[in-house]
């Protein structure tokens, strides 16, 4: 068990640069979320960590040593592939017991322990058979315990469910968490599913580009985004982007766009220049003396609740109201944003301003 | 299973592929069973005309392919005791006596020396090569490679006077080093392409899971590669192999004497006087054994997919 600190980590491949300095700290025990777009460098963070690959610069820290340039074998730690890379020419029971081996344990010991692990993950009744055979849930769970048998420092997951059907990656998630918790041992898990990073992380860092934008509380990350990038790629839909041309002082409480005067969170910063209004679709509200006027666009029905698309002078923006609130297509309705939740952002360079709201949280700044 | 299956053949097909695979068998079989057969045939046997398909079998081919014989005067055939073995009593009936072994069997032996010995050599490098050349970043990768390749793009026979020349300098001509040599690297760029394809199809993720399970690279790679590469390893070894064993025009040019190997020696045996075909025949199957052998015994290997569903593609 053990923390993991990343500090100023880069990797170069040529002249491409997966990750640029990034720089998180993972404590004890937590379930850790890298979380990104394809190609934003998560896996190649977890690989470093893990000692798949080197890092260019930058350190990695485990459990109060720094381990950048050590080999994965020195590393004790554990990786589940997306595609579990179990050995095709051993059966399960020799799968799970290969990574003992190499610590040269006495055979009943091997045996013992291999068997501890299968009982804990219910394979028990196949460890005899070929890893070819088995169903994708199966394999998972034989990759889980060839992974844990050795009891690691930490777990690097990447994208652990991504080759599951659907059915079994709901059973997995869940699985995972749970094993998770009764170990108590420090996970990291790649994951490109923003809904799977809120369910089972503890903490997840986002990532573009081989930048990490954020770094946090799932909480937190969907409440308080530091950059227009999470607040878009959390949620669904994403947060609504009211753009206008404004300035703001610091220790304002509300900003003017064009006719209108909103509500926002204490600023800490003045600002002046082009502004994106961030509100997420559930923190608008209808209300017959808004001053903001919208045209009704569209509507999903999503039983409880449904999505509203509507057309603003600043652009469009979706609302998650009630279903039972009638809304005509074409109408034009009054809205009202909720002032505690509101973030606004600089359009240039996509960061959040600082405010009440998110004092605290940001990185930068 | 359905009479209309769209992925089973029906069942004229099967029987159209079956016969036609059985003629292609026959066809390509018959010269092969005719030198067979002729190996237990007399000599007269063997040249009778129109040619004998039933006869009488006779082992007197592969006395004489193992021995070397004199003729004696009647006389001196009269005052020896009555003959030891079998073999004795076939040569006594052309007035002759066993005056001692033949070379065959050396150069059946350098034979299998030079043509296990350089495969053995030929795969060892190559699968080494062919690991590095899949795995990692080596600069100047592809023109390494096609380097690697041209060496096969003439005929190795092309550049048999510069190797003549080198061996004689070298002090390699007729050694079964040389031969090893010679005949590795002929093969080495067959080898190295033809693994590099093989290991190429092993996941990555197979090492790297050995790799954090604590072993070194090195044992990632005897341990979860080469299992996986065995299929691949085992189609090589048998090309490289059959190469090596077949190889006559260097081993004419380059071996006379010590490292000698059965294909220049065979057609030597055909002797002096009469044509000693059921020799010749019964040599050219003794040749054709470790081959086949080999084959059979690398036989699942070739036809096993060891890698099936293992990984999720």
């Amino acid at each position: 068990m053990a923390e993991i600190i990343i500090k100023n980590l880069r990797k170069e491949f040529g002249s491409f640069t997966a990750v640029q300095s990034s720089s998180f700290r993972i404590e004890d025990g937590e379930f850790f979320m890298l979380l990104g777009p394809s190609g934003c460098g998560k896996t190649t963070t977890l690989r470093m960590i893990a000692g798949l690959e080197l890092p260019t610069s930058g350190q990695i820290w485990i459990d109060g040593e720094e381990v950048g340039q050590k080999p994965a074998s020195q590393r004790d730690i554990a990786f589940v592939f997306q595609m579990f890379a179990l050995y095709p020419h051993m059966n399960v029971r020799k799968n799970i017991a290969y990574p003992l081996v190499s610590q040269g344990l006495s055979r009943a010991r091997v045996r013992e322990k291999v068997e501890e692990v299968a009982r804990l993950l219910r394979i028990e009744h196949i460890l005899d058979r070929p890893v070819g055979g088995l169903s994708g849930g199966d394999r998972q769970r034989v990759a889980l315990g060839r992974a844990i048998v050795r009891s690691p420092k930490a777990f690097m997951m990447d994208e652990p469910l991504g080759a599951l059907d659907a059915e079994f990656r709901e059973i997995m998630a869940e699985e995972l968490r749970a094993l998770h918790d009764r170990m108590g041992a420090t996970t990291v898990y790649v994951t490109h599913d923003q809904l799977e990073a809120m369910q089972m992380g503890d903490k997840i860092v986002v990532m573009n580009h081989g930048v990490v934008e954020q770094f946090g509380t799932p909480q937190d990350i969907y409440d308080k985004p530091a950059t227009m990038f999470v607040a878009e790629f959390i949620g669904s839909p994403a947060m609504n982007f009211l753009r206008f041309r404004g300035s703001v002082e610091a220790g304002a409480t509300s900003v003017r766009m064009h006719h209108h005067v909103f509500e926002v969170p204490e600023l800490r910063e003045p600002f002046d220049g082009d502004i994106a209004f961030g509100v997420r679709p559930e923190h608008v509200r209808f209300s017959d003396n808004g001053a903001f006027r919208c045209r009704v666009d569209a509507t999903e029905y999503l039983g409880t609740t449904q999505i509203v698309t509507l057309n603003s002078d600043h652009g469009q923006l979706k609302a998650r109201i009630s279903s039972d609130q009638p809304v005509r297509v074409d109408e034009t309705v009054g809205l009202e944003f909720d002032p505690k939740t509101i973030t606004l952002f600089d359009t240039g360079t996509g960061r959040a301003l600082r405010s009440d709201l998110n004092e605290g949280v940001l990185s930068h700044g | 299973m359905s009479a209309y299956s769209i992925t089973e053949p029906s069942s004229r097909a099967k029987w159209t592929a079956g016969i036609l695979v059985t003629l292609y068998a026959v066809i390509t079989m018959v010269p092969l069973l005719w030198i067979v057969a002729t190996g237990f045939k007399t000599p007269s046997d063997a040249i009778s005309y129109p040619p004998k398909v039933f006869f009488e079998p006779t082992v007197e081919g592969y006395v004489n392919v193992f021995t070397t014989r004199t003729r004696l005067s009647p006389e001196a055939l009269a005052a020896l005791p009555p003959p030891a073995n079998f073999a004795e009593e076939i040569v006594r009936q052309y007035d002759m006596v066993i005056a001692g072994p033949s070379r065959f069997g050396e150069r059946f032996l350098n034979s299998v020396i030079i043509g296990f010995g350089s495969t053995f050599l030929s795969i060892f490098l190559g699968t080494l090569a062919a690991y590095a050349f899949s795995r990692f970043k080596i600069p100047l990768k592809d023109d390494l490679l096609f380097f690697i390749l041209s060496t096969r793009m003439m005929p190795p026979i092309a550049v048999a006077i510069p190797i003549f020349l080198m061996y004689r300098q070298l002090g390699l001509s007729d050694t079964h080093l040389g031969m090893i040599l010679l005949y590795t690297a002929v093969n080495i760029s067959l080898a190295v392409w033809l693994l590099k394809g093989f290991i190429d199809e092993i996941p990555r993720e197979y090492e790297e899971a050995a790799l954090i399970d604590g072993y070194t690279r090195f044992q990632a790679f005897y341990k979860v590669v080469l299992p996986q590469a065995a299929t691949g390893i085992a189609s090589t070894a048998i090309f490289c192999l059959i190469f090596a064993w077949n190889e006559y025009a260097f081993a004419v040019l380059l071996t006379s004497g010590t490292a000698q190997t059965a294909p220049p020696f065979i057609p030597t045996i055909i002797g002096v006087g009469g044509q000693d075909w059921p020799a010749v025949a019964a040599g050219a199957t003794l040749f054709l054994v470790p081959v086949m052998v080999f084959t059979i015994l690398l036989r699942k290997h070739l036809l096993r997919g060891i890698t099936f569903g293992a990984v999720r593609k």
